[in-house]
């Protein structure tokens, strides 16, 4: 149950069919959320994106998938300001962000839940929600997103006091996310959700991630492994290999994809 | 009633240990390394005390707790500068490089110190007004009840601060992952002035204290309890914020045993066989938990 999701069981049905087959009708000429030109990024001599482009329209879910090392992670902590481009340029809202420091990217919207979830181990679940939502000033507000975090996680709120480390991996992985949430994100980057967690529990985070992106309007660019299950809830899909493009495309006909079933979905 | 008395002349020693060993546990906590500076700090906070003192009446409470807030605030002052300049530029740089900065930070305060004020000891005032109390034959002075006060009511507001704030929450955040604190819009850097300065304050409170219990200072004065209340926070477990605490109040109530005993020429020697032997048997101090590093 530890880490080995590798043999995916078949996304089985659940209540609340997602997205499978029909992707929610992508209006031609959506305006763009995030847009991301032509990024190259290295650590010391080792080059880990080479020109990476991409697009992710307001209110979509978008995928990129891709195997490890591949850079997709980079790319994640380059969007956030962890990791500092090399050259090329990152657009949130029409606004250039290349340059700016994490929290003015916090600031702006753009939220990123980490791989591996990094809660504060040490810290209650209440206070992990509580730094989700460090730089809101507005009491109120962050109370009513506080509810919104529970009615989406009801199992958060039974743990509140409790020390995020003590939380199972799919509770840490939903406490992630619901600190995400905390700080009314616009647009949610979600690197490897599925990593660590009970086969049982990765169709409800999934669930829930599709909730965010359909309830509150939040734009999503998903990092995942597990190819399949990301190109059924995303409208659009970049694999990246090496850190580069090597395919982009909707994500139904990735999915059909004879090169690409080979390489990353199992034949 | 020999050894009580010597217990209250330990608890007052190890309380000032204890003062100076929270602001090494916090800076380790958020940043991974020992500011060895940080027993100049202390220092400091006895010279503003000494400097500031004439200003205000003297041996009253008021005046006192004036000196005592304008050496807190001082220290803060220098403790977040010194941390602006010598180690926000290092920051991702490797641990030893930090250190090294920190002992050369360490070395400049001391030295400039004997520029600015003399190598020769001062006599510090008398900032409260100075009583005895006899019970028995227990001789209690008002300075040391003070001194056990204060760094009470210190640990207690840092304990407020550090679990009940938000700038508190977000210190133990930075502590534990500063990463994902970046990501939660934690503006790092500024936690990290912050831990300096209040660390820095708690020196300044403790360099003042314990120049009104030991009334002489010098610009070297900072060096031996420094050293010792290191010892305490890595007692304590290094980075365990009530393990700097009970590490200080451990170390100063030893050391003061063995000082009235027969023994009292060896007092140090023993003080640390005690601890290297308390840190066989717990290597991660006291309170401290051994944690793996997570990559």
């Amino acid at each position: 149950m530890q880490s080995n999701t590798e043999p995916m069981p078949r996304h089985t049905p659940s209540p609340a069919p997602l997205t499978r087959g029909q992707p929610p009708a992508c209006k031609i000429n959506e305006p763009t959320a995030l847009a991301v030109d032509d990024l190259y990024v290295s650590y010391g001599a080792i080059s880990a994106l080479r020109g990476i482009s991409l697009n992710v329209p307001a209110g979509a879910i978008v995928t990129l998938i891709g195997g490890n090392g591949a850079g997709k992670t980079t790319t994640l902590q380059t969007l956030s300001g962890l990791v500092r481009a090399k050259s090329g340029r990152i657009h949130f809202l029409g606004e250039d962000i290349t340059a700016l420091a994490p929290h003015e990217i916090v600031a702006r919207g753009l939220c990123h839940v980490p791989e591996g979830r990094m809660v504060f181990p040490q810290l209650t679940v209440d206070e992990n929600l509580s730094m989700g939502a460090y730089l809101r000033k507005n009491a109120a507000a962050v109370a009513q997103t506080r509810d919104t975090v529970f009615t989406l996680f009801p199992r958060l709120k039974e743990r509140l006091r409790q020390s995020a480390g003590t939380l199972s991996g799919g509770e840490q992985q939903m406490l992630a996310i619901g600190r995400a949430l905390m700080s009314a994100p616009k647009f949610l980057m979600l690197d490897e959700p599925s990593l660590g967690i009970a086969p049982r529990l990765i169709s409800t985070i999934f669930e829930k991630i599709v909730e965010i992106n359909r309830s509150q309007g939040v734009a999503i660019l998903l990092v995942e492994q597990n190819a399949k299950l990301a190109l059924e809830i995303s409208t659009h899909a970049y694999v990246l290999e090496t850190g580069h493009i090597a395919m982009q495309g909707p994500s139904p006909t990735l999915r059909n994809d004879a090169q690409l079933k080979a390489a990353y979905l199992g034949g | 009633m020999e050894p009580v008395q010597q217990l209250i002349n330990g608890l007052s020693l190890g309380a000032i240990y204890a003062l100076i060993a929270l602001g090494y546990t916090m800076v380790y906590g958020v940043l991974r390394f020992i500011n060895f500076a940080h027993a100049d700090v202390f220092m400091l906070g006895a010279f503003i005390g000494y400097y500031t003192a004439p200003l205000v009446p003297a041996e009253t409470v008021w005046g006192g707790l004036a000196v005592l807030a304008a050496a807190m605030l001082g220290c803060a002052v220098v403790g977040m500068l010194i941390e602006r300049l010598a180690y926000r530029p290092l920051r991702g740089a490797p641990t030893l490089n930090v250190l090294i900065t920190a002992i050369g930070v360490s070395l400049l305060l001391e030295y400039s110190g004997q520029v600015f004020f003399g190598a020769t000891p001062r006599t510090f005032p008398e900032l409260f007004p100075a009583q005895r109390f006899t019970l028995g034959s227990l001789v209690i002075s008002s300075n040391q009840v003070l001194v056990i006060g204060v760094t009470l009511a210190l640990v207690a507001a840092l304990q407020w601060i550090i679990h009940r704030t938000r700038i508190g929450t977000a210190m133990r955040a930075v502590a534990q992952n500063p990463r994902a604190a970046l990501l939660m819009g934690i503006n790092t850097n500024r936690v990290i002035a912050f831990t300096f300065g209040l660390g820095s304050a708690l020196a300044g409170a403790g360099g003042i204290l314990y120049a009104l219990n030991y009334p002489s200072i010098d610009p070297l004065m900072g060096v031996a309890p420094g050293l010792k209340a290191f010892t305490a926070a890595i007692l304590g477990g290094i980075g365990n914020i009530p393990g700097a605490a009970l590490g200080g109040l451990l170390l100063g109530i030893v050391e003061t045993l063995v000082a009235g005993s027969a023994l009292s020429t060896y007092k140090d020697a023993i003080a640390f066989t005690i601890l290297l032997i308390i840190l066989f048997f717990r290597p991660a101090g006291l309170l401290g938990k051994r944690t793996t590093e997570k990559v």
